[in-house]
């Protein structure tokens, strides 16, 4: 790859060509959409990110220091609410799903365009609704239980009405790309020739669609009761708290799959490419998205083994969890079986990819601790948690982000990036993560609870170092986001294939005309033919 | 767990044995650790290639079904037999032995009060004899709370309206701390109490003493009770503010409240504020005391305001 920099911009730009503000507020190009989805939601990212930097600072003292309690409930609240409503949902899927969906199966367009520009406005207006919420001192947690909830003096119903917009978008999104899915396939393209990363998109999407009207429905619940006094989780009025952590977690546990199945889809897609090697068991990977997706529907119980829930409950939760971890193991040992015998080539997608999977197996391999009944109650509401959903969520989804930033930049402005700085980047990030998080599965063993401002001594040792992490991953982040945001501007020009891919968004200009293929290309493999057959090879 | 907690696990049975499930893990964990993470960094650098090199031969290997059955069945055996061990153990920390000592705790922002079988109370403290396994019966007056053992690897939410219940046997004298583990609020991390583990003759000794108050000056109970009602927990003796207002200096001073009044802190402000905290809330703090009503009793309070006097 070119390293630098030529700063005359790549002859034709393209489906970026049209400037101004209305030509992105009212554009129905999907990848435009796509665009503005992956600026809001990376904009949510870094304030997200800038909170857990505020928490991590006033954690290396056990005592007062810094800012007030108080202020820290907060604080880990927005931290929560951002990173989880405002990034780690929408970002692969609204933003990379949208750009890539009808680029990978060879369409022009999603199936309503219409709908697409309106889920991105219900989406803004969601966020909106969120940010005039957070005028008041929301101090629920993300977990918003019932009863402190709905007694507390924030501004929750306001919060409540955010959500359920951002929701929506979420679930009209995730029916427009069924719709495309199941509907604007390019010719010859058959469901057994379709991207890994299609596949998981599709698995997403029929989550989002089924999990997200919960939500919806319980942060109305949840309104009700504050404004109407309705106690629907009132035990004084013959409601049960434990009914909201029910409603709650049976849509906020298959989120966790909204959040991880896309960036295993990029994984699916880097890997191949970089090995030079067909994917080892395209329908093991494509099967156990969806069998996560559908599984991961049955066990949001085990977010309550101490939660006063039935005991029986706990024991079944339990047994339905572990069989989540089977399909899990089957993708890693795919793709760590790609590489035996490839040709891998380590740029910064691969990299990223190899350490989506590094540090994804760290998460999956302290699920575990956390699945099984008799470790869980002394686990459960520690940092030992705390530790195992940022390897998966941070080190995972994230981690995945970036390598599919990396992979499709080139395709997005058609400018590529530093090599140089996004290996520098790398490595901050890598180091500073586990330094970071690896530290909280020892605190969470030894009795940290989470959620704690203050703590006892005997912890700190262990807090320093995670804020000391803290400090280098986000160097790293600062990094590798300046190097992209450069690129921008001064990057090189890309070719319309610079890593040899053969999925379909690569068989068109970089960036991509507005209509995205001149032809609507006709498929006649599958997308990781890579490698020689044993008879051609004699 | 022996080498990684700073605790160790001989304190209960039941620790010993949540102990033996985590090592479990730990070990099946570590053993494919190394398999997997082994098997993706030599693959990555065994078949490497050299930037700008042009890519090697590389076979057109699509699968194979003998293997991918083999990682979805040992998998399947290795997760149920987790399952199967972790569930093993829960059913005892989930049975109470029939002859326990029944405790009562009541949790409230942000503190708990234990009720022993003989109708004493204590904030913030439970005794317990070694040996003799106690029972939590557990109730919330507001809003979710949890309570934690880490020494005991044990914890159980404590919910409004229903009740749970949790039990230990300790094994060791010993003070053994208790978390609040469900957010509960801006005390929720100072949400603590101890659990003091005696022998049988200290034991006895101590439930004597309490029958029979010993003769403590009203400023020396009222200390005490400070200390072991919570207070301390967001009420300063140094003049920090804390949660609430420091309470160094606070007897006869002149306190500016929200509403922009002022009042001067006497013993008829001090008791008010105790029984009826957000009466008069103190300019610049949140409405966030519980009552203490039925917490404390009257000469409790008295004794209090002595010792607040004290507090210079």
């Amino acid at each position: 790859m070119p390293d630098d920099i030529a700063p005359s911009p790549p002859a034709d730009r393209g489906y970026l060509t049209e400037k101004g503000f209305l030509s992105w507020a009212c554009t129905l190009d999907h990848k435009r959409i796509g665009l503005l989805y992956l600026g809001t939601t990376l904009l949510f990212f870094l304030v997200g990110g800038v909170f857990a930097l505020l928490l991590r600072m006033k954690l290396m003292y056990p005592g007062e220091e810094l800012f007030s309690n108080k202020a820290y409930n907060v604080f880990f609240t927005l931290h929560g609410i951002m990173m989880i409503f405002l990034f780690i949902i929408p970002a692969i899927p609204s933003a990379l799903g949208n750009f890539l969906i009808p680029l990978m199966i060879g369409a022009r367009d999603v199936a309503f365009p219409r709908l697409n520009i309106f889920s991105y406005w219900i989406f803004l207006a969601g966020i909106i609704v969120i940010l005039a919420s957070l005028a008041s001192p929301l101090d629920t947690g993300w977990t918003f239980y019932t009863p402190y909830s709905a007694t507390t003096g924030a501004a929750v119903t306001v919060l409540s009405f955010g959500i359920f917009l951002v929701g929506m978008s979420s679930i009209l999104t995730g029916l427009n790309f069924i719709v495309t899915i199941h509907r604007l396939r390019a010719p010859g393209l058959t469901w057994f020739r379709l991207p890994l990363f299609i596949w998981s998109m599709y698995a997403t999407s029929i989550i989002q669609v089924l999990a997200t009207p919960v939500v919806g429905i319980t942060f109305l619940l949840l309104a009700a009761e504050r404004i109407f006094g309705v106690g629907f989780f009132d035990p004084a009025k013959g409601g049960d708290p434990l009914l909201f952590q029910h409603f709650f977690w049976f849509y906020s546990h298959p989120v966790v799959y909204v959040m991880i199945l896309p960036a295993m889809g990029i994984v699916s897609e880097i890997l191949p490419v970089f090995a030079r090697k067909p994917i080892f068991g395209y329908k093991g990977i494509a099967y156990s998205s969806l069998a996560i997706a559908f599984i991961g529907f049955l066990v949001w119980g085990h977010h309550m083994f101490v939660s006063g829930m039935s005991d029986v409950a706990g024991i079944i939760f339990s047994f339905l969890t572990f069989f989540v971890a089977v399909p899990t193991g089957v993708k890693v040992f795919n793709w760590i079986a790609t590489l035996y015998r490839g040709s891998i080539s380590l740029d910064a997608p691969m990299l990223y990819s190899l350490t989506f999977i590094f540090l994804f197996i760290i998460g999956g391999l302290t699920g575990p601790f956390l699945g099984a009944l008799a470790t869980n109650v002394h686990l459960h509401d520690t940092y030992f948690v705390v530790a195992h959903f940022h390897y998966t969520m941070m080190g995972g989804t994230v981690i995945g982000l970036f390598a599919g930033l990396h992979y499709w930049f080139p395709k997005m402005f058609g400018r590529m990036y530093s090599e140089r700085r996004a290996l520098t980047a790398w490595l901050l990030i890598f180091f500073g993560f586990n330094i970071t998080f690896f530290s909280m599965f020892i605190l969470g063993v030894q009795g940290m609870p989470r959620r704690w401002a203050e703590y006892p001594e005997r912890f700190q040792p262990l807090h320093i170092a995670s804020t000391a992490g803290s400090w280098f991953l986000a160097l790293g982040t600062v990094l590798m986001f300046w190097n992209l945001f450069r690129s921008l501007f001064r990057g090189g020009p890309a070719q319309p294939d610079p890593w040899g891919s053969k999925t379909l968004e690569w068989r068109t200009g970089s960036p991509p005309p507005t209509h995205n293929f001149a032809e609507i290309p006709t498929v006649t493999e599958w997308p990781y033919g890579f490698g020689k057959k044993e008879k051609e090879r004699e | 767990m022996p080498g990684f907690a700073a605790t160790n696990n001989t304190v209960s049975g039941v620790a010993a044995q949540v102990d033996g499930v985590f090592l479990f893990i730990t070990l099946v964990g570590l053993f494919f650790f190394v398999l997997t993470q082994g098997f993706l960094i030599y693959f990555a650098l065994r078949y490497r290639r050299k930037k700008r090199e042009e890519p090697a031969e590389t076979p057109y290997i699509t699968g194979s079904h003998w293997l991918e059955t083999l990682w979805v069945v040992i998998p399947s055996l290795v997760v149920l037999a987790i399952f199967i061990y972790g569930y093993l153990v829960y059913r005892t920390i989930r049975t109470p032995p029939a002859d326990a000592v029944e405790i009562q705790v009541t949790a409230r922002q942000w503190l708990y009060q234990f009720t022993y079988p003989d109708g004493r109370t204590a904030v913030n403290e439970v005794r317990v004899e070694v040996g003799r396994p106690v029972k939590f019966l557990m109730k919330s007056a507001d809003v979710i709370h949890g309570l934690y053992l880490p020494d005991f690897r044990v914890k159980m939410d404590i919910l409004p309206g229903s009740y749970t219940y949790l039990w230990v046997q300790p094994e060791q004298v010993g003070k053994y701390e208790i978390y609040c583990t469900e957010y509960c609020g801006t005390g929720h991390s100072v949400m603590r109490a101890v659990m003091i583990v005696m022998n049988h003759e200290d034991y006895g000794r101590w439930v004597k003493q309490e029958e029979k108050p010993e003769t403590l000056s009203l400023t020396k109970k009222g200390e005490k009770l400070t200390e072991n009602s919570g207070c301390l927990a967001c009420h300063s003796l140094d003049g920090t503010a804390r949660v609430g207002p420091t309470l160094k200096g606070l007897f006869g001073k002149k306190v500016a409240l929200a509403d922009g009044k002022s009042v001067v802190a006497d013993e008829t402000y001090i008791r008010e504020s105790i029984l009826e905290p957000n009466a008069k809330l103190v300019q610049g703090f949140p409405p966030v005391m519980p009552t203490f009503q039925g917490v404390l009793k009257d000469e409790d309070i008295t004794a209090i305001i002595a010792y607040i006097k004290t507090v210079k």
